[in-house]
């Protein structure tokens, strides 16, 4: 039952394959968005079959068939259902069923409609095999085909050379991330004898002595290829070149459900982790790094879309904070409450750019409140949301990372993600006040063509905008023993189940810092801590208040003041073209030397010459093909007469 | 009876026509009857043999060779008259297309 989740989706790209355009284009949105659908009622199936077993029983697991067995190396396709793949696999079918829903009215008028949702399906398709596998080689199949998808989705308007160029840098800036996985992979595969979940982590605490090199190494290594598909440093730069695809495919893939893949492998493998105290600590810093780094860039970007990408960057660093300080359900927690908001302003903005006929400028928005009620209404529960005001969503998620970083002692790590929230809230509330509220500066055209979006597009938002305002309630802090969301989690991460048994006894003290930190800190510091973290999170709202509607010449202001700073963060501190310096463009002068020498002196070379040869040859040989048969009858007397005397004379 | 070489000698004799028939003729009638000219000195050959070996293999060969040069016939007439509808010629050195 289980494999039908991901086969579903995968039914829809053979259906619409064979079918091609005589679906037309409504029978492709039924069937792309009925598909999905379905995948996810049979999802809620399966996790509510997950919760009604014993808390120790938690794990669905379905083999599939033997995919390879070669000596002691056995694979099969497996899939797995425990209490952290069904929160993913709810995410993934959930959301992405929304965003089908609103792909229908934004690309409606797209001439390659069906190749669209071809995409998005077997993307979706993917994205559950990822999620739902039971070892790291069906998992890796999942991770290269959303790798691939989005690469598809990234370049869909392919004609145009920057969306396409775009798609370039995505995968090829993932494929260093790959690589890192699939290193990561084998030397677990080397060490542990096995890729199977349950067994690589029952063996792990017994193969690998806490702290050892080859564990701290693998571990890098996969969160290597973590950073590479969660787009954390210093792999970040293709995400926010991401956004040249169409504003579902950023919504979907982009963040709330591919980027999110990376959290999750390395919240999978937290057994792994957890051996390595060094990697954890890596984990926590390049997070932290990631979420203030990459809030500062959005600080100063006019793009609407590059704002929210780069927002994205900074809350997948919130998430893997959460997971490198030891609180992985806090992560996945944000994790979650990240794909509802976060997938809800994408929708939004990409309602706003609809709506401006394609215009993504945040200078030349403003006023669009009244304009477009919905899309207002929604955008701003989004941004209040992320923005980290309770009792919406971000606030319980966020917090619960924070808590984690400061209960577990990485006050720096919490420090920075204070600094972060407060950026957080300001740039989303400059977004918002540039794109909402203030005078209107859009263009005469755009102005013209004004129009709210149709329900297909509205209806998903206002669901979103829902699960946004009500998602973290299910995490409240300050629970005895833990929040419900915290207590489902518990039999993957407490280090008692799936094969890990024993770790926390080994390890005393990674069983501690596994162990959800919350009774090492007392009430009242909980509580100064969460309103430390809404203060900030109010001083940034009313810098952006300040700066963008009340005084806006103040803005105009600053950016001259600090001109260099403002220089910095619009070119994004010129990582890009660091990059380029010192990466792209000498691989490409190498490239060009081998293509001049390698190929075309020694390997075209030799095929030439072998042509040249022949044909110098055959220049003599032809000679004697006169085409008189007179010629070809004396050749052949002349032959038989040679082949006498031969025999004559022996 | 007839010493060995006799029938040997006109054998050779035979055959050197036809070869010699087939390399200076230009008409392919001609250089398909030359041809057919050998094939009956290599008959005549079998025979001699048969006769002085006291076997009646050779004769046997003779016959096959003889159903085979009727098909061969049968075959390189056809081509020579198509060969003729093409060309209004039989003359082997017009049809020189194949040269290198």
């Amino acid at each position: 039952m289980l494999a039908l989740i991901p086969a579903l989706p995968l039914l829809g790209v053979a259906i619409s394959l064979v079918l091609g355009d005589r679906l037309g284009k409504r029978g492709t949105a039924w069937l792309a968005c009925g598909v999905i659908g379905a995948a996810f009622a049979l999802a809620v199936r399966a996790v509510v079959q997950l919760a009604a077993l014993p808390i120790d029983e938690r794990a669905i697991h379905e083999t599939l068939y033997s995919w390879m067995r070669v000596g002691d190396f056995s694979i099969d396709v497996a899939l797995l259902l425990d209490p952290l793949s069904a929160v993913m696999v709810l995410v993934v079918t959930g959301v992405g069923f929304l965003i089908h829903v609103y792909s229908t009215g934004y690309m409606a008028h797209d001439p390659s409609f069906r190749r669209f949702f071809l995409y998005l399906n077997l993307f979706m398709f993917a994205m559950l095999t990822l999620v739902l596998a039971d070892n790291f080689l069906v998992m890796f199949v999942g991770w290269e085909g959303v790798g691939l998808c989005s690469y598809l989705l990234i370049g869909f308007w392919y004609v145009k050379p920057s969306a396409a160029e775009a798609g370039k840098k995505a995968f090829i800036v993932n494929r260093i991330g790959d690589f890192g996985f699939i290193l990561g992979m084998l030397t677990l595969f080397a060490f542990g004898g096995s890729l199977q979940y349950e067994r690589l982590f029952a063996v792990a605490p017994h193969v690998f002595a806490l702290g050892s090199a080859t564990i701290t190494v693998a571990t890098l290594l996969l969160f290597l290829g973590a950073t590479g598909k969660s787009a954390q440093l210093p792999l970040y730069t293709w995400l926010p070149d991401a956004m040249e695809g169409p504003t579902p495919v950023s919504a979907l893939i982009h963040a709330a459900t591919m980027v999110t893949a990376g959290v999750y492998m390395v919240a999978r493998c937290h057994g792994l982790f957890e051996l390595a105290p060094v990697s954890l600590e890596v984990v926590a810093i390049v997070g932290a790094a990631t979420a203030l780094f990459a809030a500062t860039i959005g600080l100063a970007q006019n793009d609407i879309k590059r704002v929210l990408a780069y927002s994205t960057v900074s809350q997948l660093g919130y998430m893997f904070m959460a997971l490198g300080v030891g609180a992985f359900s806090a992560g996945v927690f944000h994790l979650m409450t990240h794909a509802f908001f976060k997938a809800l302003l994408f929708l939004g903005a990409g309602s706003v750019i609809h709506a401006l006929s394609d215009e993504q400028d945040l200078r030349r928005m403003g006023g669009l409140a009244s304009r477009l009620p919905w899309t207002h209404r929604t955008m701003l529960a989004g941004t209040i949301a992320i923005a980290g005001i309770p009792p919406l969503a971000g606030f319980f998620s966020k917090d619960e990372i924070l808590h984690g970083a400061f209960a577990s002692g990485h006050y720096g790590v919490w420090a920075v993600g204070l600094v972060g929230a407060m950026l957080t809230a300001f740039y989303m509330f400059r977004l918002y006040l540039l794109a909402f509220r203030g005078p209107s500066r859009l263009t005469h055209e755009a102005e013209h063509h004004l129009h709210e979006s149709p329900p297909a597009m509205i209806i998903p938002l206002v669901v979103l905008a829902i699960l946004s305002v009500v998602g973290g309630w299910i995490g409240p802090p300050m629970m005895e023993g833990g929040n419900a969301f915290h207590r489902w989690l518990e039999p993957v991460f407490s280090s008692g189940m799936h094969g890990i048994a024993g770790t926390a006894g080994a390890h005393p003290a990674t069983g501690a810092m596994a162990g959800h930190a919350a009774h090492e800190v007392s009430r009242g510091t909980e509580i100064i801590l969460m309103a430390l973290s809404v203060g900030v999170a109010m001083i940034g709202i009313f810098m952006a208040f300040r700066l963008y509607l009340i005084k806006p010449s103040l803005a105009t202001a600053l950016q001259q003041r600090f001109a260099g700073i403002h220089r910095a963060l619009l070119n994004k501190y010129w990582v890009d073209e660091v990059y380029d310096a010192i990466a792209v463009r000498p691989i490409h002068r190498a490239s060009l030397a081998f293509w001049k020498f390698w190929d075309e002196k020694i390997v075209d070379g030799i095929v030439n010459g072998v042509g040249y040869t022949l044909e110098g040859v055959s220049a003599v040989m032809r000679l004697f093909q006169t085409g008189f048969v007179g010629t070809y009858a004396l050749f052949f007397t002349m032959g038989v007469l040679a082949l006498f005397l031969y025999f004559a004379r022996h | 009876m007839i010493p060995l070489a006799w029938p040997l000698l006109l054998s050779a004799f035979l055959f050197t026509v036809g070869v010699i028939g087939v390399l200076v003729r230009r008409n392919a009638i001609v250089i398909f009857m030359s041809v057919e000219l050998m094939l009956n000195a290599a008959n005549l050959a079998f025979v001699a043999f048969a006769r002085q070996m006291n076997s009646i293999d050779g004769q046997v060969f003779v016959f096959f060779v003889m159903t085979v040069a009727a098909a061969e016939v049968a075959v390189g007439l056809a081509i020579i008259v198509n060969l003729f509808r093409l060309r209004e010629s039989v003359m082997v050195d017009e049809a020189n297309l194949l040269k290198g």
